[in-house]
């Protein structure tokens, strides 16, 4: 089987549009949760969020392009745009040709489809903007991405709520690994802090009024998050070929259904993926030195995941050092996935493992190292990153450091 | 015209009964919502029904749900007092 890597990385996030703000707010613990600005809050009880802040997309795209791209659709392109720019990577016709385009997506289109709905039902109006359908379909990110970069090879767009990118990513993984396709650019993306998502998931009760505390003691629930990261994928001998640097290797991908409860997390699927990720990379549980947590931020899900690595991991459980980037970029949902892989490259390469931020205090419940509100220094060859979504859809990604 | 405390605490009781599909005898107020087998989600949907019926807002969060509703006298007079202080 081909050896899968990771050598380009783009980032549109709470924590900033480079990939180098987004890491040095992550190692600094630095959270980028605040009062919600974009929309008006007057009618929401939660009043915060994780907003991608200082972006106008007059700064990435032609006046005349971009009605035709919601907001999740010109996050997905500007870090795809930048992915491309970070690995360094020409598509010749042929190439891209040989190259899929898999990006995850919880919701879709949803400032469009906000906006749409006010002006029919609200105001009344006869007609809406001739664009709303391309705008807010789902598949729409994918293809913008698509027709970016030229890439003509497989492509599709996968939904699985909380899972979406992970889902995605995973699926280009096995794509390039099995020979399907001999690159890849895949990843994440998510924009939907609209009053109507935000009344949505309030009306479920499981949003904190202050910030996101995962595991800790006193957590009061997720924090919505919006943003995207892509990712360009190939085989380790093309990249190397090609004179390409790896960020990080792929080495394993597994899912899993709870078949249980739409809402309600469960521990056994989720650590029936863990332990499918580790099959698939041939992995044994003593390998993995970091996970890169679910870690919403609920009383439910922390807990729930906590007791679902002690089941995958038995014993060496307590040697894993576990943390939450939601802590700091919120719950991006379908981008989620491929923002916490970013994370977990990172530390990868650096051999720095960002923090849980907002830690207060042990809860009994969560008996694990989650690396409280300070980042370590730590040589780590091995990580996961766990993705469990509404639905009960698991998604785990192992991932490997590449020795220079 | 206000619904009197008797009233509110009728159809409350009304309420969970039906939502949680639990027999109107055993929701006595000093019964506890666990020993119910009343569901996190299912507190939910009782206190989204109580606020569309009563038009009011209950303060609820799942996550520290431990520490504001234990029984269902706890629902009775958290929905009694915003009813009250409404009128």
């Amino acid at each position: 089987m081909r050896r899968v890597v990771v050598t380009g990385i783009g980032v549109v996030s709470p924590l900033g549009l480079t990939l180098d703000r987004f890491w040095a707010a992550l190692t600094a613990g630095r959270s980028g949760i605040g009062p919600i600005g974009s929309i008006p809050t007057d009618r929401l009880t939660v009043k915060i969020a994780a907003e991608v802040r200082d972006y106008d997309p007059a700064d990435h795209f032609d006046p005349r392009k971009v009605g035709f791209l919601d907001r999740f659709s010109q996050f997905a392109v500007v870090a795809a745009r930048a992915a491309v720019a970070d690995a360094k990577i020409a598509f010749s016709p042929e190439t891209a040709a040989r190259t899929a385009t898999v990006v995850g997506t919880g919701v879709g289109g949803l400032h469009t489809l906000d906006e749409s709905f006010q002006k029919l039902y609200r105001d009344n109006a006869t007609r809406v903007h001739p664009f709303t359908i391309p705008r807010l379909m789902i598949n729409a990110a994918t293809s913008q991405v698509s027709m970016e970069l030229g890439l003509t090879g497989p492509a599709f767009s996968v939904a699985s709520a909380c899972a979406s990118a992970n889902h995605a990513i995973g699926a280009a993984f096995h794509m390039v690994r099995g020979g399907v396709a001999d690159l890849a650019l895949t990843g994440g993306s998510e924009a939907c802090i609209t009053v109507g998502t935000m009344k949505g998931w309030e009306a479920m009760r499981v949003m904190a009024s202050d910030t996101c505390r995962p595991f800790s003691k006193g957590r009061g629930g997720m924090v919505l998050g919006e943003g995207a990261a892509c990712f360009v994928f190939e085989t380790l001998d093309g990249a190397l070929a090609r004179g390409a640097t790896p960020i990080a290797e792929i080495v394993g991908f597994g899912m899993s259904a709870d078949a249980g409860d739409i809402t309600a997390p469960d521990a056994d699927g989720a650590a029936r993926a863990i332990a499918a990720a580790l099959a698939d990379g041939g992995l044994a549980p003593a390998d993995i030195d970091y996970v890169n947590a679910h870690g919403t931020g609920t009383a439910a899900n922390d807990a729930t995941e906590t007791v679902a690595l002690h089941r995958a991991f038995g014993d060496h459980a307590r040697q894993l050092c576990v943390s939450s980037s939601k802590s700091m970029f919120g719950h991006a949902l379908g981008a989620a996935g491929a923002l916490e892989l970013a994370a977990t490259c990172l530390a990868l390469r650096d051999g720095v493992i960002p923090p849980t931020a907002n830690y207060r205090e042990p809860d009994p419940a969560c008996d694990l190292d989650y690396v409280p509100n300070e980042a370590r220094t730590r040589p780590i060859r091995t990580a996961i990153s766990n993705s469990f979504a509404f639905g009960g859809l698991n998604a785990v990604l192992a991932l490997q450091r590449v020795e220079a | 015209m206000a619904d009197a405390p008797a009233e509110i605490e009728a159809k409350v009781l009304d309420i969970i009964s039906e939502k949680a599909k639990i027999d109107r005898e055993r929701l006595v107020l000093d019964a506890k919502l666990t020993d119910l087998d009343i569901a996190s989600l299912d507190v939910v949907e009782i206190i989204f029904a109580l606020e569309e019926v009563f038009d009011i807002q209950i303060p609820y969060n799942a996550n520290s749900a431990d520490s504001e509703f234990g029984t269902i006298g706890d629902v009775v007079s958290a929905v009694t007092g915003l009813v009250e202080g409404k009128a």
